[in-house]
């Protein structure tokens, strides 16, 4: 027993080390300079942040002295506090949140069904449906930004959440991705289930939700950025500070006054970061999910 | 539920009637899907299909966004269109930063996924580094690069140590625009080639290596050709998304079209002539057009990748 967990303990010591060795392989010249080069190429994409950063910490009258310098000279939390203190700034987070929450789990769950009942099943009218969805590939808020509004305003729907949340929440493109998800997974493992007398809802949500797991993660993460970052439409259909969306009201609101530049930078951090941290702990299912949900455009 | 009934009563045929169930079930299975289409369409047919039916008709009417009675006017707005010197203008600028945008994306992209690929520590870094503007909301990237390229307090002309003045001279006003958009955007191209670099098998490159192909010989054999759908797949992307360019414009211009117009991109003309002239007819038959350019493209694209595959085989 003892000697038994006593080979496993080395067998996983021995793994570790021989993959700390592939790690730590000897630096040749190739790498020496890849590096380099992929370190100065990683600073002219940071440092667009880093200013932001910079700027946000320096007090307002120091953002637009001339000539202009990095660092602060007095670092002060000025912009950050006033952003908290007189903006709609918590506001606008709590509603970025509730909305991109909100459209993630709709497109989620009725993105599945729809899915895998293209996928899946057979009725009437599905070949024509299948094309109406492909058409619905090329219609964005951006296209039909005017006649989708004057939909919303007949709906009564302007200057509320489901205005923000239904239209984000048919995305033609996530259904049909999962759709073809769908058609990969082998027939025979519902086909079994089925003989075993199991009906049509609990195969789905028994066998083949969670052997999609992968692609709904990827189509989720990808949806949850989107809506975190989406701005024309919020734009369009909110004209209300208390119910904008961080990107709508940082856009609208801090640049309407003539403009602080700390604050804003603050404001525009306060947006950016939440995902950027996420991104720093979630980064290899971020990654997978948003190269899978592109390449299934293929 | 009859089969299971007429099992327990007739015990010889037992087999064969389960049979029959099981495959009779297994039809069934599959069959009658309306509901779990039924919400999407629902959602579909509301905030896709009614807006593309009432934006059809609404581009042969005369309304305007208070709901006025409004009139069948023919194609009066699409005649209308066609001589508006605007439209045209507006469609060249988006045209222009698509021509400008997408050559400049893919190069970027497909060089920093190289870059990427190759070096051997630290993949996360170079990852997150690349990838983490294009997290950042639109408003945001704008916002940073038009306070970049303020021409006194900005970093831009500092760092350079020019005076160019970015943001209102109209020569310089829609490359500001491509600049901060390439920043902001190629993290997600350079995913996608990133992930496929990695799916090239390491087996034809070290063949390659051992019939003495050297670095230069194993990218243009193997790897351009291995990446060559997912260039398409990039190209066709960035063509769809530029043509509909909109939020970096109108941010970075203050909401405003920019010195002499020259950042009004079609998106900001139809929002202008929807919302500002309240001309919701005119809108939407302009509307209409775009989404005809938007389609052609996409079919073209469908049809170009349909003729390669019967020209692979």
């Amino acid at each position: 027993m003892s000697t038994a967990a006593q080979t496993r303990v080395n067998t996983r010591k021995a793994a570790r080390r021989t993959s700390g060795r592939a790690t730590r392989r000897p630096w040749t010249p190739s790498q020496i300079v890849l590096t380099l080069l992929g370190a100065a190429v990683s600073a002219v994409f940071l440092a667009p942040l880093a200013w932001a950063l910079f700027t946000s910490l320096k007090s307002e009258t120091e953002a637009v002295e001339v000539p202009t310098h990095w660092l602060p000279k007095d670092w002060t939390t000025q912009a950050w506090s006033a952003i908290f203190e007189t903006g709609n700034i918590t506001n606008w987070f709590v509603n970025s949140l509730v909305v991109s929450v909100c459209v993630t789990a709709v497109v989620l769950s009725v993105g599945a069904l729809a899915g895998y009942g293209f996928a899946r099943t057979e009725f009437r009218g599905k070949g024509f449906l299948l094309g109406l969805v492909m058409t619905g590939l090329m219609v964005s808020p951006a296209v039909l930004g005017v006649p989708l509004f004057t939909t919303v305003q007949q709906m009564g729907m302007v200057d509320t959440y489901w205005g923000m949340i239904l239209p984000q929440c048919a995305p033609a493109a996530m259904v049909y991705i999962l759709y073809k998800f769908f058609q990969g997974i082998p027939r025979e493992l519902e086909e079994a289930a089925f003989i075993d007398g199991a009906g049509r809802w609990r195969v789905f949500f028994t066998i083949v939700l969670p052997l999609s797991r992968p692609s709904l993660a990827a189509v989720g993460i990808f949806t949850f950025i989107a809506s975190w970052n989406n701005f024309l439409w919020p734009y369009m259909v909110t004209n209300n500070p208390d119910l904008m969306t961080m990107p709508n009201g940082i856009a609208t609101v801090m640049n309407s006054y003539g403009i602080q530049w700390a604050q804003l930078m603050a404001g525009g951090l306060m947006a950016g970061l939440p995902l950027i941290v996420v991104f720093v702990f979630f980064q290899r299912q971020i990654v997978t999910g948003v190269a899978h949900t592109g390449l299934a455009g293929q | 539920m009859t089969a299971t009934s007429a099992q327990t009563v007739i015990a010889p045929t037992r087999a064969r009637t389960a049979a029959a169930g099981a495959t009779v079930r297994r039809k069934q299975g599959f069959q009658h899907g309306g509901w779990f289409v039924a919400p999407f369409l629902a959602l579909f047919a509301l905030f896709v299909i009614w807006p593309l039916l009432r934006g059809l008709y609404l581009s042969f009417t005369d309304a305007n966004i208070s709901g006025d009675a409004t009139s069948f006017i023919g194609l009066d707005n699409y005649r209308e269109a066609l001589d508006d010197p605007l439209v045209w203008e507006s469609l060249g600028h988006s045209a222009y930063f698509t021509l400008l945008v997408v050559p400049c994306i893919t190069v970027l992209a497909f060089l920093l996924a190289m870059l990427a690929h190759h070096i051997e520590r630290g993949k996360w870094l170079w990852r997150l580094c690349f990838f983490a503007p294009f997290l950042l909301p639109s408003t945001v990237a704008a916002n940073l690069w038009q306070w970049l390229f303020n021409p006194g307090t900005g970093m831009i002309n500092h760092v350079f140590g020019i005076e160019t003045a970015w943001l209102t001279d109209k020569s310089y006003a829609m490359l500001a625009v491509v600049v901060c958009t390439l920043w902001w955007t190629v993290g997600f191209s350079f995913l996608l080639y990133l992930a496929a670099l990695q799916g090239i098998p390491a087996h034809l490159y070290e063949a390659a290596r051992l019939d003495g192909a050297n670095a230069w010989h194993r990218m243009v054999h193997i790897t351009l050709p291995m990446l060559r759908h997912i260039t398409g797949l990039v190209i066709a992307l960035q063509i769809l998304a530029s043509l509909q360019v909109f939020d970096q414009a109108v941010v970075m211009m203050d909401f405003l079209p920019g010195p002499e117009g020259s950042t009004r991109t079609f998106v900001q003309y139809t929002l202008e002539e929807g919302f500002t002239s309240y001309r919701v007819g005119y809108a939407s038959a302009i509307s209409i057009i775009f989404f005809v350019i938007i389609a052609a493209v996409a079919l073209a694209r469908m049809w170009l990748l349909r003729n390669r595959e019967e020209g692979g085989r």
